[in-house]
């Protein structure tokens, strides 16, 4: 034994694992090319449909956004009431919680508008002239946050409306009070909720699809390196140092994976922006553009735990040796 | 230093490996374990690397029953286990001086003693002047010399040479088997396994003999009789 020991250097202190591992990790990362160019062409995959559902969300909920504005609340005020005191209403109003925005028309304004939206009916105008003064008050539309919050402006108005009633009257209509728009406001609401849900529900069906093929396609990559595995855990390698170098090899794969949808998203959002306009009135090149950060996170942090995650799960099943 | 008590293997499909083998090996020991095709020799060595499990009895280490080690302890049995195989088993994506480095990473030694021992265990086995090339571009009998290297540098309480001359030619043989005669020279246990009558009636060392799963003869300065 002394032979033996006298042939080598004394075995001293123990040197961390993880420089050796991260280095092994972009070792494998460059001398498997082939094996590194095909998992990452699968998490760039992953990453891109993930990017593209998430897009179609954009769109989607710009879609729906539009939707949801054309169902504003209008208020008409009495004929008299004085411009000063429709200014105290929109103020309050601009107030609440559940209002995103209020706009105001004077009754000049509604007037024009009228005109114009009957500028073919000779008829109804020659009636208005007829009437000698403008028949139009002025007008508040309000658009809530929720189109599910529609109701509870409307109990503020009427509140205000009543309060107001022992002095004079001052809201000659409120829509919100119309059947017809009481109807098409629930079912609109119904179509937003419903549009929403699977939307997510889409994202996650998207997700967990892409994951799956992605994680399959490491498991075959990782499947070469059974016997490499093996070799290492009968030469004495533990579970984590067996492990490191494919976990780090797949981080970086996952960040390769990552800039390349990020830069590939570049061109994408440019050719598809006039549709995108078209349907969702959202510019997405602009909005990848502005939203460039959060993007960043998404596919970079999404690369790094899908490469990382994968690897570390695929190799699990051969390191029971 | 091992022992193998009463040890059987039988497989799902009803074919025995091993049956009823008992034996021990002592320290500093040279033993050949022979035997044709199919005889269990493979068998063993993986049970005493605890790569396969026995279907009953018990094989022990120092001591130590080598079944019942945790998996996150396994490691440390094993460098105490240098291992060579016929198809050498070297990882292909490194190179000759980053395989045996890699034996001593994964044993914790630091930087200055793998770049100090590597090469003087290349040396050992005469492969200095190949450190930087991959398996791939190496010969058989350079390949099997590194995974003997590999198998020394952390210097284990045994060898076990899985038939670590049946892909090689005479003169690679020869060679191969030298090497281990110096390194049992030099204070380590080798079991080696072979159906090499010429290797084994040049030894003379202790031959275990097995046919059909069972030790059929165990002779302290044998030869290869079957």
């Amino acid at each position: 034994m002394i032979g033996r020991a006298s042939i080598f250097c004394n075995m001293s202190k123990k040197t961390p694992t993880f420089k050796r591992i991260v280095r092994a990790g972009f070792q494998r990362f460059w001398r498997n090319a082939f094996v590194s160019f095909s998992a990452l062409l699968a998490i760039t995959e992953a990453l891109f449909i993930f990017g593209i559902v998430l897009f179609t969300g954009v769109v989607l909920q710009a879609t729906l956004n539009s939707i949801e504005g054309q169902a504003d609340m209008s208020v008409v005020f009495l004929t008299e009431v004085p411009e000063q005191r429709v200014f105290d209403v929109k103020k309050q109003l601009e107030a609440l919680p559940e209002v995103a925005r209020v706009t105001y028309a004077s009754s000049e304004d509604v007037l024009a508008g009228f005109r114009e939206d009957h500028k073919d009916d000779q008829l109804t105008l020659q009636a208005l002239n007829e009437l000698g003064q403008n028949p139009f008050g002025a007008r508040l539309t309000i658009e809530a946050k929720d189109i599910g919050q529609y109701n509870l402006i409307a109990d503020f108005l009427r509140e205000q409306s009543a309060l107001e009633a022992g002095e004079s009257a001052v809201i000659e209509k409120i829509n919100y009070y119309d059947p017809k728009f009481r109807l098409a406001s629930e079912r609109l609401q119904g179509i937003i909720t419903s549009a929403t849900w699977l939307g997510l529900v889409m994202i996650l069906l998207f997700t967990l699809t892409t994951v799956t093929i992605c994680l399959n396609l490491v498991r075959l990559a990782i499947y070469t390196s059974r016997d490499e595995i093996q070799v290492m855990r009968l030469v004495g390698a533990t579970s984590g140092f067996v492990r490191g170098p494919f976990v780090i090899q797949g981080a970086i794969q996952g960040l390769v994976a990552g800039t390349l949808t990020l830069l590939l998203f570049y061109p994408f959002t440019f050719f598809i922006k006039d549709a995108a306009l078209q349907f969702g009135g959202v510019d997405l090149f602009v909005y990848y553009l502005q939203h460039f950060p959060t993007f960043f996170g998404v596919f970079i942090g999404g690369g790094l735990l899908l490469g990382a995650g994968l690897h570390f799960l695929a190799v699990r099943r051969y390191l029971k040796v | 230093m091992i022992y193998f008590d009463r040890v059987s293997k039988v497989y799902a499909d009803n074919s025995t490996a091993l049956q009823d083998v008992s034996f021990s090996v002592e320290s500093g020991e040279f033993i050949s374990i022979v035997g044709h095709s199919g005889a269990g020799k493979t068998t063993l060595v993986k049970m005493l690397l605890a790569e396969e499990k026995p279907t009953s009895g018990s094989v022990f280490f120092e001591s130590m029953n080598v079944h019942e080690v945790p998996l996150r302890h396994m490691g440390a049995l094993r460098r105490k286990i240098g291992t060579v195989f016929q198809d050498f088993r070297l990882l292909p994506n490194k190179t000759a001086y980053e395989n045996i480095a890699f034996a001593m990473e994964a044993a914790g030694r630091p930087e200055e003693e793998i770049h100090s021992d590597v090469p003087h265990v290349l040396e050992l086995v005469d492969l200095a002047d190949k450190m930087n090339n991959f398996p791939g571009e190496l010969s058989g009998g350079e390949q099997q010399r590194v995974a003997i290297a590999r198998a020394i540098v952390n210097q284990p309480d045994v060898i076990v040479a899985d038939e670590p001359t049946g892909n090689l030619d005479p003169v690679n043989t020869f060679e191969v088997v030298q090497i281990l005669k110096k390194i049992n020279d030099l204070g380590t246990t080798i079991v080696l396994t072979t159906h090499n009558k010429g290797v084994i009636d040049s030894l003379k060392k202790r031959v275990i003999t097995m046919d059909r799963g069972k030790v059929v003869r165990d002779d302290r300065e044998g030869k290869y009789i079957l």
